[in-house]
């Protein structure tokens, strides 16, 4: 998935001049202004100065050749100097640091203080490997895919938000009587060995029903029920008198409330003109 | 119980229509909800859909913030003429302090100058704190509180990175600073002495 990135240990471009990389660094410290000013930019600050002289001189960091850095050092920022005093300050104190150092160096030194911590270059020496570390960690950073530059993040059309923000249809108690019917068929379906089930089927009692109301004008709501089938046939019949209702095979007459609900079939209430609940 | 191909199915179009990456977790309370599966079962199919699409222009690709899709990394100039606008290019100086930052986090203004040498820039600050990159987790208890800076998730994805680690040069964590190294040892032997 992710490509192991370059490292570029002693051939890394200075820097890129017009979208070219600049490798190489003419001999002598002569460098033209113009130059010296695209060299700057360059330049991350003076460890990536620093950093550069080291390697260019192909030398290990850890034996830091103080004297002569610091000599080419100070003649890049003299030159800088000259041009770019704002962007020289940084410089400057890495300058001054590295003249320390060097006056340090020069100066004999006791037997007792010959300890490494001791040696004036270890603190400049561990800065100098953070920054490598860093520098490195940088370019690689810059060799990672990166987002827009290098990939786009891929994405689909989907509408199932909109399907779950929609709301939900209101529910009729005859929907919900259907759906049990339905369930109730899928049971029976599924148990089709359960010949109880069989014998309370809704879609049977509903022509059971009409069977009956053929016969007869209209019946009491109560006579359409057998109480001897138990709880389970009773509300087969309720179940199957709604949906009948609700199909328009039959109406549901009542008088006046809490008198008796009379049930007839459609087309004989149409015929006598019965107003209907 | 669902089969290989509809999970297969379910999990490809889940990651292509949720807006950010989605994590094996993410896809067992969403998409997944409804089917009671394991987590090694989501990974199984997450590895065959990597492995289903390494050939093609779309990569399965885990960043930090979990599995998304993403265009091949050799197609960037290609897709990069879809628009007039190029790309930012970040400057050394922002990605060395950015490098610093995911190296030795949480860190200080303070520590970021004394490695590179140079003032930290405001503008760089802001840039990647804008871009959502670095944000500050708390502040050093010494003195003046400097703000401690650290590097986030939404970093790690625009680098299509899953951790810092992911960075040769920055996986080996920073050697102490000797201060700090000399302080560790004095609490050591203490706590050894008593």
């Amino acid at each position: 998935m992710l490509e192991p990135p370059v490292t570029e240990q002693h051939s890394l471009p200075l820097g890129f001049v017009r979208g070219e990389p600049m490798f190489d660094r003419p001999d002598d410290l002569y460098i033209p202004p113009e130059a010296l000013e695209l060299m700057l930019e360059a330049f991350s600050g003076p460890m990536d100065l620093l950093l550069y002289l080291i390697r260019r001189q192909k030398m290990d960091i850890l034996d830091l050749p103080i004297l002569p850095i610091t000599k080419q050092y100070m003649e890049y920022v003299e030159l800088m100097h000259e041009l770019k005093l704002e962007l020289a300050a940084d410089y400057l104190v890495m300058a001054a640091m590295l003249a320390e150092i060097k006056s340090r160096l020069l100066l004999p030194q006791l037997a007792s203080e010959e300890d490494e911590e001791l040696d004036p270059r270890a603190e400049l020496i561990r800065r100098l490997r953070e920054y490598e570390v860093v520098r490195e960690g940088a370019q690689q950073l810059d060799h990672q895919p990166q987002q827009e530059r290098d990939f786009f993040v891929g994405s689909a059309f989907t509408d199932a938000q909109d399907i779950a923000a929609q709301e939900p249809p209101a529910v009729t108690l005859a929907d919900l009587s259907l759906a049990l019917a339905r369930v109730m068929q899928l049971v029976k379906a599924q148990a089709h060995h359960q010949v109880m089930r069989e014998a309370l089927s809704t879609r049977e009692r509903m022509s059971r029903v009409l069977e009956r109301l053929s016969q007869v004008k209209r019946l009491d709501f109560v006579e359409l029920f057998d109480v001897s089938e138990g709880k389970a046939g009773v509300v087969v019949s309720f179940l199957a008198i709604l949906e009948l209702n609700k199909e328009g095979l039959i109406r549901l007459i009542q008088a006046e409330a809490y008198s008796v609900i009379y049930v007839s079939r459609y087309e004989q209430l149409a015929q006598e003109e019965t107003p209907a609940l | 119980m669902i089969s290989d191909k509809q999970l297969k199915q379910i999990v490809e179009a889940a990651i292509f229509a949720a807006e950010q990456a989605v994590t094996v977790d993410q896809l067992l309370s969403g998409a997944l909800a409804n089917f009671s599966l394991n987590r090694p079962r989501i990974r199984q199919v997450l590895d065959q859909l990597q492995d289903d699409y390494r050939e093609r222009g779309v990569q399965l690709v885990e960043v930090a913030s979990g599995f998304r899709f993403q265009t091949r990394a050799e197609l960037g100039p290609a897709l990069a003429n879809m628009w007039p606008e190029r790309a930012p290019r970040y400057s050394a100086a922002l990605l060395e302090t950015l490098a610093l930052i995911a190296w030795r986090q949480p860190t200080t203004r303070g520590e970021i100058e004394a490695i590179r040498g140079v003032s930290v820039s405001t503008q760089i600050m802001r840039t990647l704190q804008e871009r959502g990159w670095v944000k500050v987790v708390g502040h050093k208890e010494v003195p003046g509180r400097p703000a401690l800076f650290a590097t986030t998730k939404e970093f790690l994805d625009y680098f299509s990175l899953q951790s810092v680690a992911d960075i040769p040069a920055l996986a080996e964590p920073p050697e102490p600073d000797t201060r700090e190294r000399d302080m560790i040892e004095v609490l050591n032997s203490e706590n050894g002495t008593n």
